[in-house]
């Protein structure tokens, strides 16, 4: 016996899950973007376009509210919407990492790039396709690959300790950059944090899907 | 966007979730309990006449927990329920196989005292029943036909205490039973059972005839007693289940119509990851 009121209802909250992801997905890409290319005007639409990320969240999360109180839902319905909750939430902290990217990329104002970006475009482009991914097995019900997602974790920690040691060597080559090279760890370090985020998401997939609540993949950082 | 909402898998309960709940073997499906166990039912059937209304159950009581059996009408849970203090005795044509055993023995042996078994195991039902009598015969009738020494008014206070309803009526004790309200009559039925010293209660959906109120009430009641009783539940309500009970045992009924377990254990588990796809798709609402 189908649940249609229930079922539409969830329908409704996983379509506006997506459509929260793909805006933090294109917050992510439009920073890594925009600091590369020194651009304050995307930069600061990243920063005005983070509130609709935020009312977004809120509005998932009454949307769970209200269906959690009226439709009382038990076991994978439960965990489905309870899922929902805390990857909403995964997912404005996500955005928040992108406009603190945004944010640097307007400190840094006229003065050039003190290295390549080198590691944190990479990074970017891999945790952009690490959530893109976690949202493909969200939607799915997909354990394995929310597991596999996990892994792909160790490759953004190490991109970030090759960035983070060039980085101080660079400091120490030329201790008149060190404000410009610290602007670079923080944007390494906002894109390892959107990485162990992913991770979040990919373990409440795991949640859902299975039930069990565990640490799949614990960062270094 | 990178994800197409419009043409994804359906939301309904998906092949993936189903291979992590579909019909495990017997024994993962029958959680085994941990202390002291009240009632055993090992590889019960019943039988009303030519009629099979349970197939082979076989799960393990625990003491001073509250067990609640749930499942779609016709399943089975009333007759399990009455299976346990012989009161199917009283249908004509009926009988079991298998055994169903409390505290080590054998309810169903010859020469087993019924009217004792159920003094042990007393009973609460549906609608509530009491006697057109006063409060204090209500509560007095049972220990006086077993026998049962002391004060009587000690007994009433004690029963009708325990029962939560002492403050309610301690003042109109002479006053007819079905001058209750609906709960407090619920009360008073379940008063009326305690009066007899049992170590097991029955409950046949207690709430069903009771507004939400009312049913909290008996709800908190049946926590309490859970300190000093054994207690099963037939509810319909899988909320109260889920809200009172410490086990749970989900039962079905079977092509062949009669009713078997399905899965029991405890009522965490069975409410937010079942191990049976049957279990998932009842609480969810998907069956039934």
């Amino acid at each position: 016996m189908p649940r249609e009121q229930f079922d539409r209802k969830l329908r409704e909250i996983h379509d506006d899950v997506l459509i929260m992801s793909s805006m933090v997905e294109k917050a992510i890409q439009r920073a890594v973007d925009a600091l590369r290319n020194r651009d304050e005007r995307t930069s600061n639409a990243i920063i005005s376009d983070d509130l609709a990320i935020n009312a977004k969240r809120y509005e998932i999360e009454e949307l769970c509210i209200h269906t959690i109180a009226l439709q009382a839902p038990m076991a994978a319905d439960l965990r489905n919407l309870v899922a929902v909750l805390f990857i909403a939430s995964e997912l404005e902290r996500m955005a928040d990492h992108a406009e603190g990217i945004a944010r640097i990329t307007l400190m840094l104002g006229d003065e050039p790039l003190p290295r390549p970006l080198a590691e944190i475009s990479e990074m970017g482009t891999r945790t952009v396709d690490m959530l893109r991914r976690a949202m493909t097995a969200f939607v799915e019900r997909d354990d394995q690959a929310a597991r596999a997602i996990c892994d792909e974790d160790d490759v953004i920690d190490t991109l970030y300790d090759t960035a983070y040691h060039a980085i101080i060597q660079e400091m120490i080559r030329n201790p008149a950059d060190v404000q410009r090279l610290t602007y670079m760890i923080w944007t390494s370090h906002n894109l390892e944090r959107i990485a162990d985020r992913v991770t979040n998401i990919c373990e409440r997939v795991i949640f859902m899907v299975t039930g069990q609540l565990e640490e799949i993949n614990v960062s270094r950082y | 966007m990178v994800i197409d909402v419009t043409n994804r898998p359906d939301h309904g309960l998906a092949d993936r979730i189903a291979a992590h709940a579909e019909t495990p073997p017997l024994h993962e499906r029958i959680a085994d309990i941990a202390g002291p166990v009240v009632i055993e039912m090992d590889g019960l059937s019943a039988y009303y006449g030519g009629f099979r209304a349970l197939h082979d159950v076989s799960f393990r009581i625990p003491e001073r927990k509250i067990t609640a059996l749930i499942g779609p009408s016709g399943c089975g849970k009333s007759t399990l329920l009455r299976c346990m203090n012989r009161m199917n005795d009283l249908v004509h044509g009926f009988r079991i196989d298998g055994s169903m055993r409390y505290r080590g023995q054998d309810l169903y042996a010859k020469g087993v005292d019924v009217v004792e078994v159920r003094r042990r195991i007393g009973m609460v039902f549906q609608k509530p029943n009491p006697f057109p009598k006063s409060i204090i015969d209500n509560i007095a009738f049972g220990p006086r036909v077993n026998g049962i020494k002391g004060n009587t008014m000690e007994i009433v206070e004690r029963s009708l205490r325990a029962a939560a309803l002492w403050d309610d009526v301690k003042d109109k004790l002479h006053q007819s039973g079905l001058a209750l309200s609906g709960g407090q009559q619920q009360r008073l039925c379940i008063a009326r059972a305690l009066a007899v010293q049992p170590d097991v209660i029955l409950m046949d959906e207690p709430c069903s005839a009771l507004d939400p109120i009312a049913t909290l009430k008996i709800e908190d009641l049946m926590r309490e007693l859970a300190e000093q009783y054994t207690i099963v539940i037939v509810t319909h309500n899988m909320q109260q289940a889920a809200r009172v009970a410490d086990y749970t045992a989900f039962m079905m009924m079977r092509p062949d119509r009669a009713g078997e377990l399905v899965e029991f254990g405890d009522t965490d588990t069975l409410f937010t990851t079942p191990r049976d796809r049957r279990t998932e798709d009842y609480i969810t609402g998907r069956f039934g």
